[in-house]
């Protein structure tokens, strides 16, 4: 199988913090691959990286063979809109809170270049029947929701274009943990629906055990280690996944 | 004309010739890329901003001697604005003025188009209070620049789908949205919507000018004008339904006039010059 995104060689320093550390990871279709570490290991660096929304100092990011940071910015953004999709960690960035729920979901349709009402209507309808929100509240404000609703929300809104590869970062951040568990869920069952790749970062390592196939473990800017998610947590080999691992608190 | 009938001290047009041709350096550009808003150097005028600077700069630069000029203020030739600035180039150029719209080369206008066809060779100038389409969905300039530059208009239909899934109808009545010549999206100025239709494939040079924002903009003769709209609630220009009290109009735009203190409304067309030139109806009541 192909790969959809490929990363070589990323360095990138802030003054003397090495945020990415010769970093490289490919992703394959329909893969869904977790990124954990401590704050400041430089995971959300990489992901803004990957998604070409930061230019690293060395290396490149091919998706689908062509490099992401040499593409023009038209070109990064139609690909932003169609074959890709960002979960930011808070909603209220990734969702516009004074748009109806349905505008929302329709911005990313109409932007693609929908034009019937009505149709898109009936999409965003049956986008928040799938993510569990009641389809009355179409025209409430994210204002109005709950953190869980809202994410939920957002999640509607970016998979609405059937995008290829997802990022997602700390999609369940600040959520409390009986809706973050339904959230997992629900991310589970679209993404093996839907057949997307999915990178995903986390600090949460019961999280990525849940969705995860593959996972990499980053601390200072550099991958420590790298594997198929249950041999990473069952069979860890770093001293510092070992750490990692063994700091899970238990319920 | 000739140069005694100007206000002594005044340069024709009172700009200075430098001040025209960098406007008209911005009209070629404006012309030449419809839609697109091009900066320019916009100068302080002996009116405030609000009251047309951008349009009486614009029509500054390209009025000529032989010009015939007609303005404008919601479609009244005798309202304050209109009578100030016709006289204004009156002194500053000696230019003959009409309020005739056939007889106009130059039509100067706040916030409306003339009912009557205009032809080739005419010119429209627009006083633009804002020329940003999306400023009220995205109030980062540099990124409504973006928009522009990569034509990511997608927001512009959220707040359309936002109108209707609210209201059941588009609600913007007045600064409604079009797209030029299928790339560039703008603001109209604020016409009214039932205007819009008249700016599609029209015969004459349109030429916007925005004093305060410092931005020019135009649509070349002939340029497709598309209202935005969804395909199953398309563009839908507003007018009052009623007839004009005194031309009987039922096809112009009305302006709506409460005559006594017990709420009494009149419908009269906004634009006089075609108001005038129709009979006037008999009155009923009289």
């Amino acid at each position: 199988m192909s790969e959809l995104l490929t990363a070589e060689g990323l360095h990138l320093h802030f003054g003397k913090v090495a945020a990415l550390d010769d970093v490289a990871l490919e992703i394959h279709p329909g893969e869904v691959v977790a990124i954990v570490g401590e704050s400041g290991s430089g995971k959300t660096t990489l992901l803004r990286v990957l998604a070409g929304l930061m230019p690293p100092q060395q290396g490149q990011v091919l998706y689908a063979g062509e490099d992401v940071h040499a593409m023009g910015e038209a070109a990064r953004r139609r690909l932003m809109r169609s074959d890709w999709g960002f979960v930011h960690q808070n909603p209220r960035d990734g969702l516009r809170l004074r748009v109806s729920a349905g505008g929302n979901v329709g911005e990313r349709l109409m932007a693609a270049g929908a034009r019937h009402y009505g149709n898109i209507r009936a999409e965003a309808t049956e986008w928040l029947k799938r993510v569990e929100i009641d389809p009355a509240r179409i025209d409430d404000m994210p204002l109005q929701f709950s953190g869980g609703m809202q994410q939920r929300l957002q999640i509607a809104r970016t998979l609405v274009t059937r995008p290829k590869l997802v990022f997602m970062d700390e999609p369940t951040g600040g959520l409390d943990v009986s809706v973050q568990a339904r959230l997992l869920d629900l991310i589970r069952a679209l993404v093996a629906d839907l057949g997307l790749a999915v990178l995903i970062v986390t600090h949460d390592i019961a999280a990525a055990r849940l969705l995860a196939h593959r996972m990499l473990v980053m601390r200072r800017g550099q991958v420590v280690e790298q594997g198929l998610t249950d041999r990473v947590l069952d069979d860890p080999q770093h001293p510092y996944t070992q750490l990692l691992v063994s700091s899970v608190l238990a319920a | 004309m000739t140069e005694a009938s100007i206000e002594a001290g005044y340069n024709f047009g009172y700009l200075d010739e430098n001040t025209k041709r960098m406007i008209r350096r911005a009209l070629l550009k404006a012309v030449a890329v419809p839609g697109y808003q091009v900066p320019f150097g916009s100068r302080e005028m002996p009116l405030p901003y609000g009251w047309g600077t951008g349009g009486i700069q614009v029509t500054a630069s390209i009025i000529g001697a032989d010009d015939t000029l007609k303005v404008i203020d919601q479609g009244a030739d005798d309202t304050t604005n209109a009578v100030s600035i016709r006289r204004f180039f009156n002194r500053v150029t000696g230019v003959a003025t009409t309020e005739h719209t056939a007889a106009a080369t130059i039509i100067q206008t706040r916030h409306r188009v003339p009912e009557a066809k205009l032809r080739e060779g005419q010119v429209l100038v627009y006083q633009v209070p804002m020329p940003e389409p999306l400023f009220r969905l995205e109030p980062r300039v540099a990124e409504t620049k973006r928009m522009h530059a990569l034509a990511d208009y997608g927001l512009m239909h959220v707040k359309l789908y936002e109108d209707i899934a609210r209201h059941g109808a588009a609600t913007t009545s007045y600064n409604y949205p079009v797209l030029v010549n299928q790339r560039y999206l703008m603001s109209p100025s604020p016409i009214p919507a039932f205007d819009n239709p008249k700016l599609d494939r029209m015969p004459a040079l349109q030429l916007f000018g925005a004093g305060r924002e410092k931005r020019i903009y135009a649509v070349p003769p002939w340029t497709e004008v598309k209202s935005l709209d969804f395909e199953d609630h398309p563009f839908q220009p507003a007018r009052a339904d009623a007839a004009c009290v005194i031309c009987g109009a039922r096809d112009s735009y009305l302006d709506e006039l409460i005559v006594d203190d017990s709420g009494k409304r009149h419908f009269v067309c906004s634009d006089t010059d075609y108001c005038a030139s129709r009979p006037p109806v008999q009155d009923a009541a009289a």
